[in-house]
């Protein structure tokens, strides 16, 4: 799950990580109070969706607006608000549809020394937590990765045991930061692994982290996502989740005990097994189709869940045809069968249905919908489920 | 012979009381598994399944000399079960439990490597000797005594897998679902020597996905020490990017990670790869057959 940037630095300023005073509003009249209230001669006016690029980002309604904005004046600031709030930016990171800002960000402005970046996330080789460092602030850190690895530096540290004061002295070393930004430094660091820890964080970006022309590390942006599996014992966190960022039929899904992501092509999926689900991509794609989405009903759905599941799947306009792709194991062929027919009578269906079933109980299961009045093309195996869904909207 | 488990493995269910952990219970016992007892906290005395079931996992050991489990118990719990089987000696830990905190993870991966016991998942279907010993959620009848080693980061491709090894005529020594999360206990290295030491087994495949190095690490190990044929499929070939975790997931796996790598690093390593997920069993064959 992801959150805003506000949101984040609300998190870190309860925990002691350095961020500026910034305030959020959702009105131009809201941003020049806020301005008032900062009381700096510069703020930085910055549009809260959930992607990142923003800086770089401009609108579909004004291309030379950016994202984020330095703004010197009340007036500037109530500009660029209006120019950001209810219109739609577009980011390396949103696509081309773009996100509609609802809410913006005015920050105090600070002097800054030089840019950095962080990052923590969870090392799937050691399996442990990670912080990077690189001196390239602000760039894109991919960009970084591919061109010039050497300068990124990590550290891996225990959850339990948090980060060490020698593994901040190495980085600033390697980083090239000295004197009392160590000290800084120190705090700063050990503060963020430990909100990672403590927040079930599976990802936590600062991009960039600055050294401010006092001495001071402090945090200008704040990019945190959390492990969804986690969220259960972190029911204030869940109240930051702004579901207008997420996809509508994701949500829905998710609701649904379905997982869930629309893709752009014609043939809509139902899979069991979230391998199988993408292996089923795959072969439709083989075979010179295109997945309308990537859908996995989970090892035991029900009737209702199969029921959700097409309604999804058929909210969609680009789909032209549905595969379902059963192989049974925990979820029996006959419930999958009686639950396509239940779902095919109360949705009704006005695209090709193909169906492979596989698993417990599959002959039972054809059984069903061969005596079934439904119109369903069945299939042996992927190759043949695949060719004919295909086939069927040639 | 086969790998991790057979026909006198002796098995407990954790979380046998519960609706999941009751009905797997009862199709391995069917399938022909021997499971020799049950734990749920408090529930200790009862009976499960027609077995007994304890409050701890070290009773049902001292019991039952049980030498292997599966794990039901709910995610918020789950982390402690595991622990609590290697604290009592298990040697094969299977958790199926999905949806287990990545933090809870990351000290459980310590104790587990620092122990003799094996963890499988978690969040996978289990592990499976054809026709002997079953701990897991995965359908018994598609798997038959073979000569194929299977393992797998997925769930129903897996099942795929196998399907298409019994119908190829192949069967199968021991199918192992690794399972899905960012940590799990066994990896595909880990897999890959226990098949490459047991006899029985003459070829082995290996079901990827995309994201991580998994797979990448596997083919560099198959190229220096495994001497069997070995075939493999990544799922996921079409999956669109940025769907997945942001920024800094992408760095740490040093640009690794996308099927195009991980088809290139099997390959490179004398590794059948399967270009569709319909002819997996086709490459194991072509696997033993241009192994000779």
């Amino acid at each position: 799950m992801k959150i805003h940037e506000f949101q984040g630095k609300e998190i870190f300023r309860k925990e002691g990580v350095a961020v500026l005073d910034g305030i959020v509003a959702k009105t131009p009249e809201q941003v020049a109070e806020a301005f008032e209230k900062l009381g700096t001669p510069v703020c930085v006016v910055k549009s809260q969706i959930h992607a990142g690029g923003r800086g770089k980002g401009t609108f579909k309604e004004d291309p030379n607006q950016r994202g984020v904005q330095v703004c010197k004046s009340s007036d500037e600031a109530v500009a660029a608000a209006k120019a950001m709030l209810g219109n739609t930016l577009v980011t390396l990171q949103t696509g081309e549809e773009g996100k509609t800002v609802n809410q913006i960000y005015v920050e105090a402005g600070c002097n800054i020394e030089r840019e950095l970046y962080l990052g923590i996330v969870l090392d799937r080789e050691s399996k442990k937590p990670v912080l990077m460092v690189s001196s390239e602030g602000g760039v894109e850190i991919e960009e970084v990765a591919a061109e010039t690895p050497e300068k990124i530096f990590k550290e891996h540290f225990d959850p339990a045991e948090g980060l060490q004061s020698f593994q901040v002295r190495k980085l600033c070393k390697l980083l090239g930061i000295e004197g009392k930004t160590v000290r800084s430094a120190d705090k700063f660091m050990k503060k963020l692994c430990d909100v990672y820890t403590k927040y079930d964080c599976s990802m936590a970006e600062i991009n960039p982290l600055v050294i401010s022309s006092e001495g001071e590390m402090i945090a200008l942006d704040a990019k945190i996502s959390f492990d969804e599996n986690a969220l259960f014992r972190h029911k204030d966190i869940l109240e930051y989740r702004d579901l207008s960022e997420e996809e509508e039929s994701e949500v829905k899904a998710a609701e649904a005990g379905l997982s869930y992501v629309k893709l752009d092509g014609e043939i809509g999926c139902l899979v069991n097994g979230a391998g199988l689900a993408m292996s089923t991509m795959d072969i439709i794609k083989l075979h010179g189709g295109e997945p309308a989405n990537f859908l996995d009903v989970g090892g035991g759905a029900n009737a209702d869940q199969v029921t959700e599941a097409f309604r999804i799947i058929l909210a969609d306009p680009n789909v032209k045809a549905v595969l379902v792709n059963i192989f049974g194991g925990i979820m029996r062929c006959t419930t999958i069968a009686d639950a396509l027919i239940t779902a095919y009578k109360n949705i009704g269906f006005n695209v090709p249905l193909v169906v492979r079933l596989e698993g417990t109980e599959v002959e039972e299961g054809k059984k069903i919908l061969a005596e079934s009045d439904v119109d369903i093309v069945t299939a042996d195996g992927l190759t043949d489920a695949a060719k004919k869904v295909v086939a069927s909207i040639a | 012979m086969s790998i991790l488990v057979n026909k006198d493995t002796k098995v407990i269910c954790q979380g046998i009381t519960g609706s999941s952990g009751g009905f797997h219970t009862r199709n391995c016992i069917e399938y022909g598994t021997k499971i020799v007892g049950g734990v749920t906290p408090g529930k200790g005395g009862q009976t499960a399944e027609g077995v007994p079931v304890f409050d701890t996992c070290m009773e049902a050991v001292e019991q039952t000399g049980a030498d292997a489990t599966m794990i039901f118990v709910p995610p918020p719990f789950a982390a402690d079960s595991i622990l609590e089987a290697i604290d009592a000696g298990i040697k094969v830990i299977c958790a199926i439990t999905e949806g287990i905190p990545v933090m809870d993870m990351v000290p459980v991966y310590e104790k587990v490597k620092a122990s003799d016991s094996v963890l499988i998942g978690p969040n996978c279907p289990g592990v499976i000797t054809s026709e002997e010993c079953k701990i897991g959620i995965m359908p018994g009848y598609i798997h038959k005594k073979g000569k194929v080693g299977v393992m797998s980061r997925s769930g129903t491709l897996t099942y795929e897998a196998v399907w298409q090894t019994t119908t190829a005529g192949l069967g199968q020594t021991t199918c192992v679902g690794l399972g899905g999360d960012p940590i799990v206990g066994s990896s595909f290295i880990d897999i890959l020597q226990m098949f490459q030491d047991d006899d029985d087994t003459e070829a082995i495949i290996m079901i990827g996905e995309i994201g991580g190095t998994a797979e990448e690490e596997a083919a560099a190990y198959v190229k220096t020490n495994i001497t069997k044929p070995v075939a493999a499929f990544i799922a996921g070939q079409t999956a669109p990017p940025g769907k997945r975790m942001g920024h800094a997931g992408a760095i740490i796996s040093g640009g690794k990670g996308t099927a195009e790598e991980k088809v290139a690093a099997l390959k490179n390593a004398n590794i059948e790869v399967a270009d569709s997920p319909a002819t997996m069993g086709e490459a194991v064959l072509r696997a033993i057959a241009n192994h000779k």
